[in-house]
């Protein structure tokens, strides 16, 4: 039989307020544990939340950037059960009006086409702390300095129809929040997570099947690989005469399976109420128009002005547009050499292939934009050949000078293009090969092209590299050829 | 010293009469004698008030001094003070020093005014008579056979014994008014909002206020200067100016209309408090005030909108005590399950479990329709019965409980302890201020009318207050608990 996946996400996004969704409380990442942690957020007798105006804007900014509607009203609620980490026994959350309505996302597939994924909601909510259960000698520790960080959890649709789809669509949403800048999407550091909610259908039956929920899942290979197995997982059940039943699953990477964590008739009443100590947040019109005149361009629109404007293909575009750390660098080199595809080129050339081996991220390139800029600059004004400018490249990868001008003085690296200076070179050349040059001589016409490369080797040699190839092919060809 | 009221008192200490140290030295004896009997305070900071009436009496000799300088107050137990234990009457909280002092506490403190220590109360502000408290009941200082009403009992019963001038309650469906009415002392239950509940161990929180007890309006007036205004802390307090509350108090009563709500005379009413509240209408009359009788159609729905609504919030505000960060941990727990639920079941009493029970199960899958969305309706008709009054009169007037103070252990039955608010629960529910004001006695045993108007309008309703203690002398009346001795 043949089985069609149905995918819908949450992906909770930690958004980059400097303080908690309702504490003055800091939210930096790796501090010792309960060294952040309020008396707001340890949730001790008569507290009560304030809450962040920046984190409304940044929600709001989301929702601007997914075209969704952004209701004028939007209420928090409290999510009641009991946990160690969750300090008051509540998670304050938006279950009945969320602060984003229904909105977009366009994803873009690996045959260059593109997709719509509805987006349901997205909602405002506090983290909750992290229990520790290593070292404590059979105790658990709570660390509650997560308690309080604001999330945007934005829920899907169930619209995705693949484990592809599912990572494209993580992605997207990825890019739109780190070009929005309201969150530094770093999914080891748990700033973006997933659940996700898969279940299989017949192809071409019209209703759901039964889904189960992969809760926590954090790096988008995880997520693909999650679905992966679920969706082997569900299939056989049913082939074999089973049934999926709804329920908490958990992705344990280590094994490469998911499993079990509580099923529907285990799950909480989580007795959600308006929380009585926070106002409805009202939003009116200025405000909202004000984030919406001062957003910044989207990855859809800049992709979509790469080809358009700079001539790219879509591929280049898809790209250099594919995070704003990654744009901004692209855009930054383009500005300086004044050539967006030979920018294109050297960004997702030689940079790229330099990052990946180092498996470090362009935010923290050693190559600044600027200097490869100015690289790039010297390779379109021929003041370089292409072989000088890789030499150039790892001279500056090394911090072996601030600039390729630089780097192009001190190593002597500028082409020579001084036709008598290469003549000469060549006339020297010549002299030392006698054997070479009368074999090539004596050759046929089609041999002869195989056998120029030797000379050229030798004049390239002689000059150090800085010869302009083109030229020493031609001229070699002119003397070669002249007895 | 003890018979003055707290602005007769900042009279006095700003005439020279007597120091801040002489006059906290003199509560504290009386507290010291006394109290063992009353059992009005749980924990009693002398060496701290000291040090601070102290500072008061040096921060005076330099001048330019807060309006409470050197006033020793007391504090209902649910107010987080820092360094002294705040235990809200429980043994969940038998062991919680708060690292931070609330709002008011904070405002008291900066107007200058010291703390002779915390005062009993049912335990987490849930009763009406003030038998619900770890710490044990609370006597009634005009017969100690009585209850002082509740939830805050503790400080009504200190200040009308004269172990303190004043003090601060909390008021979540009449527990500033109705002790204060059954211990013939004066107590405002401000407007939601007026007072910041940033510190204030929370019950209900869209219904807890807090607010001032003592003799007389002008103290309320006073207290309420200190402690009223926005706080940032507190995103439900209202950023609003804060009159000066003392200013408007001999303003004339002249053509004040009062409106006496049909359903606050009805069934119930004792026929001793009833002629003492109408006694008390004619007084008004002579200051020149109409009467008129006005309907609040939905008064019988308080009582059930109430007891769903203020326990669905406290079964969430109690969660975050699970003997995990603070408070109450059992021995030797298990598991993680049995330590929340022996802790719990060892932390805290009958009738907060009985709350934290009712409140999870309205909010409950399938019931929060029936209940919790209901009870918030019924509030918006009782909110509105309250608006549509305040067109045709200025102010209600009614008795503030139904009875004067019952016997201790009289009240065996849950509900019959619920109906103790049926004239004070509504005025939370509306968010309206209302304040008791002593109006008599039926027997030995005080009662209180009660004054209610529309939001913000304190400085009324203390003008109103004010005048009728200017006509009157129950709020004079002292009982004769510890006279004897003395």
């Amino acid at each position: 039989m043949q089985w069609e996946t149905v995918i819908g996400l949450e992906v909770h996004v930690q958004l980059s307020t400097q303080s908690k969704i309702f504490s003055g409380a800091s939210t930096a990442f790796g501090a010792e544990p309960n060294t952040q942690a309020c008396a707001v957020d340890l949730g001790l007798p008569g507290v009560l939340p304030v809450l962040n105006e920046n984190a409304v804007s940044m929600a709001v900014q989301f929702g601007l950037g997914i075209n969704a509607e952004i209701p004028e009203v939007s209420v928090f609620d409290r999510k009641n059960y009991f946990y160690p980490d969750l300090p008051k026994g509540y998670q304050t959350s938006q279950m009945y009006h969320p602060i984003v309505g229904p909105g977009e996302v366009e994803i873009s597939l690996e045959d260059g086409s593109t997709k719509r994924v509805r987006v349901h909601h997205a909602h405002l909510e506090e983290d909750a702390g992290k229990s520790l259960h290593e070292d404590y000698h059979g105790m658990t520790g709570v660390d509650l300095n997560r308690a309080g960080t604001p999330l945007l959890e934005i829920v899907s649709e169930p619209d995705m129809r693949s484990a592809k789809e599912a990572v494209a669509y993580l992605r997207a949403i990825h890019a739109i929040v780190t070009y929005l800048g309201i969150s530094d999407g770093n999914m080891a550091e748990g700033s973006m997570r997933c659940d996700v909610n898969v279940s299989v259908r017949p192809a071409g039956q019209a209703a759901f099947g039964t889904r189960a929920e992969i809760k926590n899942v954090n790096s988008f290979r995880f997520v693909e690989r999650a679905i992966a197995f679920e969706v082997e997982r569900q299939i056989e059940l049913i082939e074999d005469g089973g049934q999926v039943t709804q329920e908490t699953r958990l992705y344990d990477p280590e094994a490469d399976e998911t499993r079990s964590m509580r099923t529907k008739e285990e799950a909480n009443d989580y007795r959600y109420f308006p929380c009585p100590d926070l106002l409805p947040v009202v939003l009116d019109k200025a405000y909202v128009d004000h984030l919406r005149d001062n957003l910044p361009e989207l990855p859809a629109e800049k992709r979509a002005r790469f080809e358009s404007e700079l001539g790219l293909s879509a591929y280049d575009a898809g790209v250099l547009s594919s995070s704003r750390a990654m744009a901004d660098y692209f855009e930054a080199v383009k500005d300086v050499c004044g050539d967006a595809k030979l920018a294109a080129n050297w960004v997702q050339g030689e940079l790229s292939g330099q990052l990946n081996r180092e498996g470090r991220d362009i935010a923290d390139s050693p190559v600044t934009a600027a200097q490869l800029g100015g690289l790039v600059l010297r390779v379109r004004d021929e003041t370089i050949n292409g072989k000088a400018a890789k030499q150039v490249f790892a001279a500056l990868w090394n911090g072996e000078g601030a600039s390729a001008d630089e780097i192009i003085e001190a190593k002597g690296l500028r082409q020579v293009t001084d036709t008598g200076a290469i003549e000469a070179m060549i006339d020297q050349v010549i002299a030392d090969s006698p054997v070479q040059v009368a074999q090539y001589r004596e050759a046929s016409e089609d041999k002869r092209g195989k056998m120029i490369g030797y000379f050229v080797g030798q004049v390239m040699k002689a000059s150090r590299g800085t010869a302009n190839p083109q030229q020493v092919n031609a001229l070699l060809k002119q003397k070669l050829d002249r007895a | 010293m003890h018979d003055k009221t707290l602005s007769e008192l900042a009279t006095a200490l700003a005439a020279g009469e007597f120091s801040s140290r002489e006059l906290t030295e003199h509560y504290l004896e009386r507290i010291q004698r006394l109290d063992g009997e009353l059992n009005s305070f749980i924990t009693v900071t002398a060496e701290q008030a000291l040090a601070s009436a102290d500072a008061a009496d040096a921060a005076r000799a330099r001048g330019n001094v807060g309006a409470l300088n050197g006033l020793p107050l007391a504090l209902k137990d649910l107010f987080c003070t820092r360094g002294v234990r705040t235990s809200c009457g429980s043994r969940m909280l038998d062991n919680f020093e708060s690292p931070y002092d609330a709002t008011v506490v904070e405002r008291l403190a900066a107007a200058g005014a010291l703390s002779l220590g915390k005062t009993n109360m049912d335990e987490f502000a849930m009763g009406s008579s003030n038998e619900n408290s770890y710490y044990g009941p609370v006597k009634n200082p005009w017969d100690l056979a009585a209850v002082p009403g509740g939830s805050s009992g503790g400080s009504a019963a200190a200040v009308a014994a004269g172990l303190v001038p004043a003090a601060l309650g909390t008021d979540t469906g009449g527990s500033i008014r109705q002790p204060a009415a059954f211990c013939g002392i004066t107590g405002l239950k401000p407007t939601y909002g007026r007072v910041s509940r940033y510190g204030m161990v929370a019950y209900a929180s869209s219904l807890d206020q807090a607010g001032p007890m003592a003799y007389s309006a002008e103290d309320c007036a006073l207290l309420l200067e200190a402690i009223a205004g926005h706080d940032p802390r507190d995103s439900t307090s209202v950023a609003r100016g804060v009159p000066n509350y003392r200013d408007e108090l001999s303003a004339s009563l002249s053509g004040l209309r009062i409106g006496l709500p049909r359903e606050y005379f009805g069934e119930g009413l004792d026929p001793g408090v009833e002629s003492a509240i109408r006694e008390a209408i004619k007084v008004y009359e002579g200051l020149g005030a109409s009467v008129q009788e006005v309907s609040l159609p939905h008064t019988d729905l308080a009582i059930p909108a109430y007891y769903v609504i203020a326990p669905a919030e406290a079964s969430s505000n109690l969660s975050r005590f699970d003997g995990v960060r603070f408070g109450h941990r059992c021995e030797n727990p298990s598991d993680l399950i049995d330590l929340y639920k022996r802790s719990r079941a060892e932390g805290f009493g009958t009738e907060v479990k009985r709350r934290i029970l009712m409140g999870t199960h309205t909010l409950s899958e399938g019931f929060f329709d029936a209940y919790y969305k209901k009870a918030q309706q019924v509030r918006r008709l009782i909110r509105q019965d309250f608006l549509d009054a305040f067109e045709e009169v200025d102010v209600l007037m009614g008795p503030a409980a139904p009875t004067p103070a019952f016997d201790l252990g009289a009240k065996k039955d849950p509900l019959s302890m619920y109906l103790q608010d049926v004239y004070t629960i509504a005025i939370n529910l509306a968010g309206i201020p209302g304040i008791s004001v002593p109006a008599g006695f039926v027997g030995r045993r005080p009662t209180g009318l009660q004054i209610l108007g529309p939001h913000f309008s304190e400085q009324h309703l203390l003008n109103v207050a004010h005048q009728f203690q200017q006509a009157t002398d129950w709020h004079r009346r002292r009982p004769a608990f510890g006279e004897e001795n003395s």
